[in-house]
């Protein structure tokens, strides 16, 4: 009972404060309500039992992602000044309707297909539920993973340590000052 | 009780706002935060059939990779925003026309 009101709050927190922060129109205002996006995805992680996958989120996207974005913004915005105050005639954009119809469709077909599909569930769902191997709260999840990580998936691990040195390297390549010459 | 159709569900809305910001946004800072908008719909997508893997727990695994890939995207994103404003002195996409100097 308690965790489906809990469940709901973290959804409609996310669904609500995303809908603001594609229809306000200061910048600077929609990067901080994506931070609470961000935090209620992290609690919706952990009510389908990935703890370290939140932890994850909150640290890589919080505090990286997020700073990094709201550093692009002040340094690309010379009028963020007169954008923080001026925000007091129209507080929300008119929505682009050509958009608005798309996503809208996209939405439908999506909630539509799922209905249908959940009189359906997926045979590995039926099996892995009748054999008891679906992760409970109870279990350690994170030993689990990093067992994982080094046995089963230690060759994607690998590339994507690779990848994202290589992808540090050339962002750090391609923002460095030109020296003229 | 929470089901597997309550987390799609929910991951649908998000996606499509995050569609929504891609397409109308005139701001290129804005339509990276739409792409993390549906990269997130993605990742609740992954935890919520990855919670029926206890043996290879492969939706756990790949949604931290898709936090990674996530992360190198924005890093080089940002880059390449800051280039082209030092360039163009905008960030609309629409003002932008020409790849060469």
């Amino acid at each position: 009972m308690i965790e489906s009101l809990l469940f709901y709050a973290f959804a409609s927190m996310a669904i609500i404060s995303a809908l603001l922060l594609v229809n306000i129109r200061n910048t600077a205002r929609a990067l901080f309500l994506l931070f609470i996006v961000l935090f209620a995805m992290a609690g919706l992680y952990l009510f389908a039992l990935a703890d370290f996958i939140a932890i994850t989120q909150i640290l890589v996207y919080v505090g990286g992602v997020l700073i990094l974005l709201i550093f692009a913004f002040m340094l690309s915005n010379k009028e963020l000044l007169n954008d923080l105050q001026s925000t007091s005639k129209r507080f929300i954009s008119l929505p682009n309707w050509q958009a608005l119809i798309l996503a809208l469709a996209f939405l439908g077909i999506m909630i539509y297909s799922y209905i249908g599909w959940s009189q359906h569930m997926p045979q590995w769902i039926a099996q892995s539920e009748a054999k008891g191997t679906i992760i409970l709260p109870t279990d350690n999840n994170i030993k689990a993973l990093g067992f994982k990580f080094m046995t089963q998936y230690v060759l994607p691990f690998e590339v994507i340590s690779v990848f994202l040195m290589m992808a540090l390297i050339g962002a750090a390549h391609l923002s460095r000052k030109e020296d003229k010459e | 009780m929470i089901t597997l159709t309550h987390f799609l569900v929910v991951s649908a809305c998000i996606f499509s706002i995050g569609l929504y910001a891609v397409l109308a946004k005139r701001n290129t800072i804005m339509i990276l935060v739409g792409i993390e908008l549906m990269i997130n719909a993605a990742i609740l997508n992954f935890v919520a059939f990855g919670k029926y893997d206890k043996i290879n727990y492969g939706g756990q695994v790949f949604a931290l990779f898709a936090i990674v890939l996530a992360a190198a995207a924005v890093a080089v994103g940002l880059a390449i925003i800051l280039n082209v404003y030092r360039h163009f002195k905008t960030i609309n996409p629409e003002n932008i026309h020409e790849l060469k100097d």
